[in-house]
């Protein structure tokens, strides 16, 4: 939810003004003193942080080399066997293409979406705009595993809206979550529904950044509303694009408690993403395979790590270019 | 008087033109926002009406008779009372102790250049977007270690640990905005660290506090997966989220007595939604305008 490379960046040049003061011996003491209580600050979120979630980190890359049936039985170590086993799972690579599938069905639709809707919102001759705002904004809000139980219930294929809908409209029966072929998009477009404010309010804020003076100068040059969005909103949006696009992919990765509650990975594994896979073995199996899991675990954070780094190159690249405009 | 008619009646049309625009978008933009909480609309309305009313299928939204009992069997049998205060007490908790460690991290890592600063932060971004399902077995393995496995305590303290990167991020952004002269004055005042951070930046950075307190509580609250995990063996433990999913399972045919309990699970957070409406839009608008 954060662009953290560039808080982070300045983060750390803002501690060396405090750090060039002059050093006397006496105040080399009180320096001490002072990072003692730096530590002491940082003591929560070392303990907090470090045990939920550096810890956690580490740890599965050692459970992944171990087989290991359940949470109190015996670890033994073998190998990268579980890596193989992983690998050979036709299932594990059907995860992986959900979930780049997925993404590839949600982030443009939330990205170009919300940016047309960002548009039409910032003007300001649109009546009820504060109110289209909250409105398009509201699922984002909502709790997600209560909304697809609820989306469970709107898409039954006997009593639910959809279905009188389809009705009304001379339509058979259709089950749009329950099928394998269209499950997936199904439940691709209720996720667009459910994020897609977080994306607008991107925009929005992208377009907020545009200075006003910007528009009357070139509306006092003659320029008209569409000359105005091609020459000036749009150049000033672009750099904007790259980093709300990565942003958007990231979210990307939080459809577990979405699709689980929602369809649990069916039906036929149709929407099953690598977290539905990882969660399957680990914690829906008779009988647990957490070394195994583990295994699709960290390969998971590998594929998320490299979207990260895109994410950081994302950040510098579009730092430049609004640098440069 | 005849010059400026003809030159002013093409322009006032023309502006009314784009006016009767202006109202066609808005009413596809209404048509757009009914579609969209629609699926809150029909959960309310089913909440309040019969089985047999819904299997009647339909697309009425008005009940015949309000069937206040809907509610009282979620809050009863289907428990929600106990999930909804297990809810809360989460949420609470975890807030509290995030906005703390979140503050207190943000303000020496804004503020200080310390050995070992730059690993800190690194780690920190370096970690930011970590999901729970990559270190979800090691947390399950971990608290069962620590005998927090099947307790409230141990899924606070799970959820206060995950991934609040972004909130330190914000709080240290925030404090480094702020004038050097501010602590100096206060050391020439005589007050020492803690005091100048608990006297004279922490009260400063109040809207900080709020959106980091707002989005906390939303994350909170709306958490499945860890709940999900530590309530495994006790479903006492159950929150809103998890506890849907069992009430469903266990109710298959109870429509209402579901769209019931998803009210009860959703009207807290969306209240807080509509009344602070500014923390949650600046809270997400942050990630953009840095």
């Amino acid at each position: 939810m954060a662009s953290p490379t560039l808080i982070a960046e300045t983060a750390t040049r803002s501690g060396s003004a405090a750090a060039t003061a002059a050093k006397r011996p006496g105040q080399r003491s009180r320096e001490r003193r002072r990072n003692l209580w730096i530590y002491a600050f940082l003591l929560p979120t070392f303990v907090l942080y470090g045990l939920y979630t550096l810890y956690p980190m580490v740890a599965s890359y050692w459970y992944s080399l171990v087989e290991w049936n359940g949470f109190s039985s015996q670890q033994t170590f073998v190998g990268l066997d579980n890596y193989e086993a992983v690998f050979a799972d036709p299932l594990f690579w059907s995860s992986v293409r959900v979930t780049l599938l997925f993404m590839l069905i949600v982030a443009p639709l939330r990205v170009f979406g919300a940016f047309f809707l960002a548009i039409l919102l910032n003007s300001p001759k649109l009546p009820l705009r504060s109110f289209f705002r909250t409105a398009y904004f509201l699922p984002v809000v909502t709790t997600t595993a209560i909304v697809g139980v609820v989306m469970r219930f709107i898409f039954d294929p006997a009593s639910g809206p959809t279905a009188a809908l389809a009705t009304i409209f001379g339509l058979g029966p259709i089950d749009l979550l329950g099928s394998s072929e269209t499950a997936l998009i199904t439940a691709g477009v209720i996720y667009v529904w459910k994020f897609f404010g977080i994306t607008l309010i991107y925009w929005l804020a992208a377009l907020q950044t545009i200075p006003a003076d910007l528009y009357e100068a070139a509306r006092i040059d003659g320029a008209g509303p569409m000359r105005l969005f091609r020459y000036i909103t749009l150049p000033m949006l672009i750099p904007f694009l790259l980093i709300i696009s990565v942003l958007t992919i990231e979210d990307c990765f939080h459809a577990f408690d979405l699709m689980q509650t929602m369809t649990a990975g069916g039906p036929f594994f149709s929407t099953e993403i690598i977290e539905i896979y990882i969660y399957r073995w680990a914690f829906a199996a008779s009988i647990p395979q957490l070394g195994f899991a583990s295994a699709a675990a960290v390969l998971f954070g590998v594929i998320v790590l490299l979207v990260v780094i895109l994410q950081v190159w994302a950040t510098v690249v579009s730092r430049r270019m609004r640098a440069r405009s | 008087m005849s010059v400026t008619m003809t030159e002013t009646t093409p322009r006032t049309t023309r502006r009314l033109g784009r006016r009767f625009w202006w109202w066609v978008l808005t009413a596809l933009l209404l048509a757009l926002a009914f579609v969209w909480v629609f699926p809150f609309i029909w959960m309310v309305s089913a909440s309040l009406k019969t089985s047999g009313e819904i299997f009647g299928g339909g697309l009425g939204l008005i009940p015949e008779t309000l069937q206040w009992e809907n509610y009282s069997r979620a809050w009863f049998d289907g428990q929600f009372n106990v999930y909804l205060l297990n809810t809360v007490i989460v949420t609470v908790a975890t807030t509290a102790i995030v906005v703390v460690r979140c503050a207190l991290a943000g303000y020496v890592l804004g503020r200080y250049r310390f050995p070992g600063s730059r690993l800190v932060i690194a780690i920190l971004v370096a970690t930011l977007f970590v999901p729970t399902g990559y270190t979800i077995i090691p947390v399950v393995k971990l608290s069962m270690e620590l005998g927090l496995l099947d307790t409230l305590a141990g899924m606070i303290l799970a959820l206060a640990g995950a991934a609040n990167v972004a909130s330190i991020l914000i709080y240290a952004g925030y404090f480094r905005g702020m004038p050097a002269e501010l602590e100096e004055a206060s050391i020439v005042d005589g007050a020492g660290f803690v005091r100048t951070f608990t006297q004279i930046m922490l009260p400063l950075s109040m809207p900080v506090t709020a959106t980091v307190g707002i989005l906390t509580f939303l994350f909170t609250w709306n958490a499945f997966f860890l709940p999900l995990v530590f309530s495994f063996s006790n479903p006492a433990l159950r929150t809103v989220s998890v506890g849907m999913q069992a009430f469903v399972g266990e109710n298959s045919t109870d429509w209402p007595g579901m769209a019931a309990a998803g009210v009860i699970s959703l009207l807290p957070i969306v209240a807080l939604f509509v009344f602070m409406q500014r923390y949650f839009v600046e809270g997400i608008a942050g990630a953009v305008k840095s």
